[in-house]
């Protein structure tokens, strides 16, 4: 470790420092122009995406080894910047209806990027875990921020509890995973399997503690209960920063954990995870039919989101890493393309339930097309992102001949059109009543505009020509497997 | 294989779709329909120049074109076309502006979205013919859903919703086990390539599987008894123009399934369950004979006439003889201009009448002559009158038939003369005996553009009935070769 070193850090530090100034900066602004700090806001991801960009392909390893700076953790730090950037640019209008504090709340989704950001390069759990709370505790103000809803408030209390009593599990696995080890680095984990292929009780109780603290984070079945709840109260802007920063930073963990330090024993545990895979995506595809409001329905969506991608994680291999990685860069772009929507529907209407809809493709092409193309995906229609990613990865899946796990799975994705065609049919067919037919059009914000285009282009560029993504995911899945 | 410079498959494939692109930009009912003629009649040219310059001769696939299209999983874009898939893609492209010039009159709202819907579906249905990977062809397959499921959603009938759900439910069955049999076959053969697959062959293990999925979701396609009940409703609730591409072409992609994919790359399981496969192919042609008699609704009738005239398809197809194989293509052909005929008809008594109720009709061969002369002639193409290209399908596939059992056969002829009986009935019903309604005294008769639209199928229609070699030259080498998988 060397001052030098620093300099591959800059992304953190870039986001750290802008918060901060942010925060600063706050003070000093009359109230109706805090929603503008988003722009500084957003500014300072870009440039932490410009220094993450010059150390493309560069792997060091620091801080006595606990942090691994490999293509992996570049993947996953572009993603979360990325996310960042476009929950930052998506807010303005939504935290000027709806909130105080403008600059906590900017402030505040960089510093859990930057949590996450320290998740996927960590190779050691306590740096992992102290990652992860960093996250958490964003999350909860965050999610508590509309301090004058009730719903709000009764979602950042959900939150904060089921999420400590989660950290507790994950920590008391920790703990149980040292005490048979001896480490809590990944590396010395995987070295200690190869010498002591059996642990005994302790370690399984560890493993499994720790799983399910991590199913907590990324809302898998049955540890799913607090995340509709959640989505449904917390602000938009940040119900989709959850719903993919947070999912994809779980993920990560996951990843990491299981390449680096218990790979060797992942067919111990193969068919559990199968197992929470497929409970975690029929149940978030079965409940979602039944809802009525577009923020549950896609918090239920994403619940199922999860599920698809612990099919990889049960049948963890180099392809399988590609394929969650591609999935979840193309399931990034697909969610914030439709919570965008929601986020600039609701600024317009106040509304956002599924009926709500009616008469969208009248009153705003782009916002149904945006809409159209991000259900699609989700759906996992051929030509938009969901097909592809789903396709690569449940092909890399077959390799492991767990063809109960993969026929689930896909007819899950199918059971799951049904009712993201709901609420196209919505806004594309049910006719609007006479009265509704006066509702003047949309007018959208010119930036509004931007980032919806540039969101479809992205998941319409992963469905149709994705080499360009493949090959990144691929380069991140060999810093975990070599090769 | 010739490989082509020109990219001509792509031309008639993807104009279309840079047609949807512009018809969205249109301002206007008649511009709209404008930009969409010129693109289905650009991509119809191509097609035509492609049939001119198709070399029946030739074993395996023509104009090929390949890109690498997902290198890390080894999917290509790779289109090509053999005799079998010519057939389909003219079908296709005659269809297309046949349905966009007869819209025009009879949408009347939001006709830019159906235009750019219809050139979408064009696509999709091409891309289904043209494609030489499993992947791609997947992708176009259900490309074909999205504006299916607007056309019957968005312009259909009262009870749409309740058809489009179970379309979408039952061709979503099929989606499943199709790309679930595409990962087997991946994972098995190690390859998307639709050329060599037949040569690598699926291991015999799996074939049943394979055939399983393939099949079901070809057989609700086509649709098969007992797979084809979304059909009717389909139809009932879908606007005449999305009725003539869904029984015109659409249904043709299950009998091009069978014969690409199917009857190539699962033999042993073919042979295996090609007596069942028989048996309800000759089922379905008595029972949609049947049960298209008892209709009280006409475009039902057509509807289960589909089904009927498909079991002859499936029958041509199973029984794996070339005759049988040539009848069942051209049958196809066949059935896409006329049954699409039929659904321009009841369209333009629809359009004129609001109704299509048999109580409700009758008595228009004074009032509108050259229309009763029109489904006369349609109705006689549909009963397999022979001159006319629904006998030259059916008397090649009951050659087959009768080549397999007498009392296949003998059964299937059944369902011919069945065919005549509820045609002609239906025919006598329409437009013979008195108004059923003072309202009814005035109405026109078939316009300009509604002739212009059907004349063109008929001269089709009696050009595979007088001169049948033409078609079946196309197909001789792809159905010999096709013939041999057993």
């Amino acid at each position: 470790m060397n001052g030098s070193d620093f300099a591959f850090l800059l992304p953190e530090i870039v986001l750290v420092a802008t918060a901060i100034t942010v925060w600063a900066v706050d003070f000093f602004t009359p109230r109706d122009r805090k929603p503008d700090l988003a722009w500084p806001a957003a500014a300072g991801a870009l440039v932490a995406m410009a220094f993450l960009a010059i150390s493309w392909g560069e792997h060091r390893e620091m801080f006595l080894g606990t942090l691994r700076l490999d293509n992996f953790s570049l993947f996953f730090r572009f993603l979360f910047l990325t996310v960042a950037f476009f929950v930052i640019v998506g807010s303005p209008g939504y935290v000027r209806r709806k909130l105080r504090n403008a600059g906590e709340f900017y402030g505040l989704i960089l510093m859990s990027t930057v949590g996450a950001m320290g998740i996927v390069s960590s190779r050691e759990f306590l740096t992992a875990y102290i990652s992860l709370e960093l996250v958490a505790f964003g999350f909860y103000v965050l999610v508590s921020h509309a301090r004058h809803e009730a719903r709000s408030n009764e979602a950042g209390a959900k939150y904060l509890i089921l999420g400590a009593f989660s950290s507790g599990l994950l920590l008391f696995g920790i703990s149980l995973i040292f005490g048979a080890t001896g480490s809590t680095g990944y590396a010395a984990i995987a070295a200690a399997l190869e010498t002591t292929p059996d642990f005994g009780m302790v370690w399984t109780l560890g493993v499994a503690l720790v799983l399910a603290g991590l199913g907590f984070k990324v809302a898998a079945f049955p540890f799913h209960s607090w995340a509709p709840d959640v989505y449904e109260g917390a602000p938009l802007p940040i119900t989709a920063f959850l719903s993919v920063g947070s999912k994809a930073a779980g993920f990560a963990f996951l990843i990491r954990l299981f390449a680096e330090g218990l790979f060797p024993v992942l067919d111990d545990w193969r068919v559990a995870i199968g197992v929470v895979a497929v409970l975690t995506m029929t149940f978030g595809n079965l409940v979602a039919i039944q809802q009525a409001n577009l923020k549950r329905l896609l918090a239920y969506s994403s619940i199922a989101q999860a599920g698809y991608i612990l099919v990889g994680v049960a049948t963890l291999n180099a392809d399988t890493t590609s394929g969650m990685l591609l999935h979840i860069a193309g399931y990034t772009a697909t969610n914030l393309g439709a919570f965008l929507v929601v986020i600039y529907f609701h600024n317009l209407t106040g509304k956002e339930g599924i009926d709500d809809l009616r008469g969208l493709y009248r009153r705003s092409f782009l916002l149904t097309l945006v809409l159209a193309v991000s259900l699609l995906s989700l759906a996992g229609m051929p030509l938009f992102a969901g097909f592809m990613t789903k396709f690569y990865l449940f092909t890399a899946a077959a390799a492991s001949q767990l063809w109960w796990l993969i026929a689930l799975a896909v007819a899950n994705s199918i059971l799951s059109v049904y009712y993201y065609l709901l609420v196209l049919r919505q806004a594309f067919i049910t006719p609007e009543s006479e009265e509704e037919e006066q509702r003047p059009a949309f007018r959208l914000p010119s930036h509004a505009r931007a980032t919806l285009s540039l969101l479809m282009v992205l998941v319409l560029w992963i469905g149709i020509y994705p080499s360009v993504f493949v090959d990144a995911a691929e380069a991140g899945s060999r810093a975990l497997f070599g090769g | 294989m010739a490989e082509s410079g020109f990219p001509l498959l792509s031309v008639i494939l993807w104009v279309p779709l840079a047609g949807a692109a512009l018809v969205l930009l249109t301002r206007g009912r008649s511009a709209a329909a404008a930009v969409a003629m010129l693109a289905a009649l650009v991509s119809l040219l191509a097609a035509v120049a492609m049939v001119a310059e198709f070399d029946p001769g030739v074993e395996g696939y023509q104009f090929l074109e390949e890109r690498d299209w997902i290198a890390a999983l080894d999917i290509s874009y790779r289109l090509g076309v053999d005799g079998i898939s010519v057939l389909m893609v003219l079908l296709t492209a005659i269809l297309t502006p046949i349905v966009v010039a007869t819209s025009w009159l009879s949408i009347n709202r939001r006709v830019r979205e159906y235009m750019a819907a219809m050139l979408l579906l064009e696509t999709g249905l091409l891309g289904v013919f043209m494609a030489l990977d499993l992947v791609l062809f997947y992708v176009f397959w259900e490309l074909v859903l999205i504006p299916m499921y607007l056309l019957i959603g968005v312009w259909g009938g009262p009870n749409r919703i309740y058809a489009t759900i179970k379309f979408f439910i039952f061709t979503f069955i099929g989606s499943v086990l199709m790309l679930l049999a595409i990962l087997v076959i991946a994972f098995d053969a190690g390859s998307f390539n639709v050329i060599l697959l037949p040569e690598i062959g699926v291991s015999s293990h799996l074939q049943t599987a394979v055939f399983g999925a393939f099949f079901l979701t070809f057989a609700i396609k086509a649709p098969m008894f007992p797979f084809h009940t979304w059909l009717p409703d389909a139809h009932v609730e879908a606007p005449t123009g999305g009725s003539v591409i869904l029984a015109g072409v659409l249904l043709k992609m299950g009998g091009y399934g069978f014969l690409r994919y199917v009857l190539p790359l699962t033999p042993e399981a073919v042979d295996e369950f090609r007596v069942a496969v028989m048996a309800l192919s000759v089922v379905a042609i008595i029972n949609g004979a049947l049960v298209a008699m008892m209709q009280r609704d006409l475009k039902k009738l057509v509807a289960y006439s589909s089904v009927s005239h498909m079991g002859f398809v499936t029958l041509g197809i199973f029984s794996q003889e070339q005759i049988g194989i040539d009848g069942a293509i051209v049958q196809m052909f066949s059935h896409g201009l006329v049954t699409g005929a039929l659904f321009l008809c009841v369209g333009i008594v629809y359009d004129r009448t609001h109704t299509r109720l048999f109580a409700d009709l009758g008595g228009f061969a004074k009032r509108m002559p050259v229309y009763a002369l029109l489904l006369g002639f349609f109705s006689l193409a549909s009963l397999g009158l022979p001159m006319m290209s629904g006998f030259v399908g059916e008397f090649m596939v009951l050659l087959a038939a009768f080549g397999w059992s007498y009392v296949a056969g003998v059964l299937s002829l059944l369902g011919v003369v069945l065919a005549a009986a509820y045609m002609l009935w239906m025919y006598k019903r329409v437009v013979f005996g008195e108004l059923r309604s003072a309202a009814f005294a005035r109405i026109p008769d078939a316009n300009r553009v509604e002739v212009m639209a059907l004349l063109p199928l008929v001269a089709l229609v009696m050009w595979v009935g007088i001169s049948p070699g033409t078609f079946v030259n196309l197909l001789d080498t792809a159905t010999a070769a096709i013939a041999t998988y057993r």
